[in-house]
């Protein structure tokens, strides 16, 4: 009989920044069973909403995730709306679309990026991010922030956007499409990439239905469900756009299908933004007070279908409010996709699922106003940086430590 | 097959009979229906195999009368989601487990029983989720009366 070694990942994992632990039972290379245990980041958000009134529980959900941070106040502003029989101004449904599709930009390209980074394609990686912080600046111009934008609210949005900036937001969004062609070359192209991910990490048009699957996970093995076609809400009834599916359910059906959805999230938003041009009126009902009842919310986030469920009794809290995330979902779904592969494979495979993780890294680019010019490139600031410790070495007299560097390699 | 809304809720009510407690059209779009205890597992085999609705989740609620558990389940071609839903005795919630045969309910009855102290007969892997294996027994954090 063969050996069987477990071979843990996590619980504080080297590339992904939220703790899960997977425990690998492998025989030799292959891994023969997967135990996953979660609970490591548990918050109890669903008891401490409990505790807080409708407006501060958006405020609440807004951080369940770093990176859904409009998926959740989206889906939870529509089970309140349904429980209250709240009404909202078709303008403001237009808003709730553009933001939460650029969202799934941001997301499906910090998805890719780490992708790559699993598959040691570092090149992608940082092609990736680079042009997901045009995303975030689009974002940043609209709501004033990269990340948990505070636009949802019971009855509407928080801020308008102002027609003014439509130009802007057009422009920058035409931008976009140019680096997604390349990086939809990259994945349809790269032999390396395909040797690494097709036929990889296979989960059956069965098995997603099994494991209730979501998203691109269950698209990219031919389940045709998508929340804003099935349930429509938002402003997705309203605008021409298509679902995305594949049939073989593996590693590369599922990058393919989230490029590929990321072309229609730009359809839907130069739509919304046209419409945001012609309907006017306001952006939010002002409800008074919540009626009792209850409510379910749904909305298909980046990476499926988020759900909360309200249930009020009148008062200004909610009684109950469930919670479920679609990696919820979905990280179970790495029981079967992660048989009888090998170790290498396993991290990008566990990965495909898009398991959810924030990052807010950020970098900004002073430009000379007159010409446009960046006025300092990575070295300019390496050099800045050490003549200001100079100075400072200088001014106090101050010797400094003096660091083991030499023989290290570093320069 | 094509199933229609109220082909699906003809073939809930003809399964049932007279044990139906409740239907509750609160919408085109949603639907509650409740059922006892008993017959959580057998109407939710009914909306899975052979209605073939996906299961969303479920959820429980501490109230002062009953433990109630809701299994939310999603007609996507219909733009429906049905609830089924039971009240449970406070004393002693329990109820048969839908995992056996619906493997996407494992992981949200297991959360149920550790925060609301629901327990599901002939679960397969009935262990902690959340919390931690050390947890105190007896302690159920969604309850009302639970003291931190």
């Amino acid at each position: 009989m063969a050996k069987r070694t477990i071979v843990p990942i996590g619980p504080y994992h080297a590339l992904q920044e939220e703790p899960e632990f997977f425990k690998l039972h492998v025989e030799g290379e292959r891994v023969v069973h997967l135990d996953i245990e979660i609970g490591y980041n548990h918050r109890g958000i669903e008891k401490l909403s409990e505790a807080k009134d409708f407006e501060e529980t958006i405020f609440l959900v807004e951080r369940v995730c770093g990176i859904c941070s409009t998926s959740h106040p989206l889906a939870c502003v529509q089970a309140i709306e349904e429980a209250g029989e709240i009404e909202v101004p078709e303008r403001a449904l237009f808003i709730r679309s553009t933001i939460a599709e650029l969202e799934r930009i941001h997301s499906h390209l910090l998805w890719l990026g780490l992708a790559g980074h699993f598959l040691g394609f570092d090149t992608l990686w940082m092609w990736a991010w680079r042009y997901r912080e045009d995303v975030l600046d689009i974002l940043e111009l609209i709501t004033g922030n990269r990340n948990h934008y505070g636009m949802m609210k019971p009855g509407g949005v928080h801020r308008d956007i102002s027609p003014d900036d439509i130009p802007a937001i057009r422009k920058m969004l035409d931008g976009l499409r140019g680096p997604l062609e390349l990086f939809r070359g990259a994945v349809e192209d790269d032999p390396l990439l395909h040797a690494r991910t097709q036929g990889i990490g296979i989960l059956t048009r069965q098995q997603a239905i099994d494991y209730g699957a979501l998203g691109p996970t269950a698209r990219a093995s031919g389940v045709d469900i998508d929340v804003r076609r099935d349930h429509p809400h938002a402003a997705y009834g309203l605008v021409d756009w298509d679902v995305i599916t594949r049939e073989n359910g593996d590693v590369f059906d599922k990058t393919v299908v989230r490029i590929l959805e990321m072309f229609e999230s730009i359809r839907i938003i130069k739509q919304c933004l046209d419409k945001l041009l012609t309907v006017t009126g306001p952006i939010d009902s002002n409800p008074p007070v919540v009626k009792p009842g209850e409510g379910i919310g749904h909305y298909e986030a980046p990476r499926g279908e988020v759900f909360h469920y309200i249930r009020s009794d009148g008062s200004n809290r909610p009684v109950r409010h469930k919670i479920r995330a679609p990696s919820f979902m979905n990280v179970p779904t790495n029981r079967e996709t992660v048989l009888g592969a090998t170790v290498a494979d396993a991290t990008i495979i566990l990965a495909a699922v898009d398991p959810c993780y924030c990052c807010t890294e950020r970098m900004a680019v002073a430009v000379d106003r007159q010409s446009g010019d960046p006025l300092w490139a990575g070295g300019d600031l390496i050099r800045m940086s050490r003549e200001k410790t100079e100075r400072l070495r200088k001014e106090t007299g101050w010797e400094g430590p003096r660091l083991p560097l030499e023989g290290r390699g570093i320069r | 097959m094509k199933v229609t809304r109220e082909g699906a809720l003809d073939r809930l009510k003809a399964a049932l009979g007279d044990r139906l407690i409740a239907v509750h059209e609160k919408s085109p779009k949603r639907v509650y229906v409740e059922v006892a205890a008993e017959d959580v597992a057998k109407t939710s085999r009914l909306m899975a195999d052979d209605l073939g609705a996906r299961f969303q989740i479920a959820t429980g609620v501490d109230t002062p009368t009953a433990i109630e558990v809701m299994y939310h389940w999603a007609f996507d071609r219909l733009g429906c989601v049905v609830t089924i839903r039971a009240r449970l005795d406070r004393k002693n919630p329990e109820v048969e487990s839908i995992a056996p045969f619906c493997p996407a309910a494992e992981w949200i009855e297991r959360e149920m029983w550790e925060l609301l102290g629901i327990r599901f007969r002939n679960h397969p892997d009935l262990r902690h989720l959340l919390l931690s294996d050390d947890w105190p027994e007896g302690k159920y954090p969604l309850r009302r009366d639970y003291q931190a």
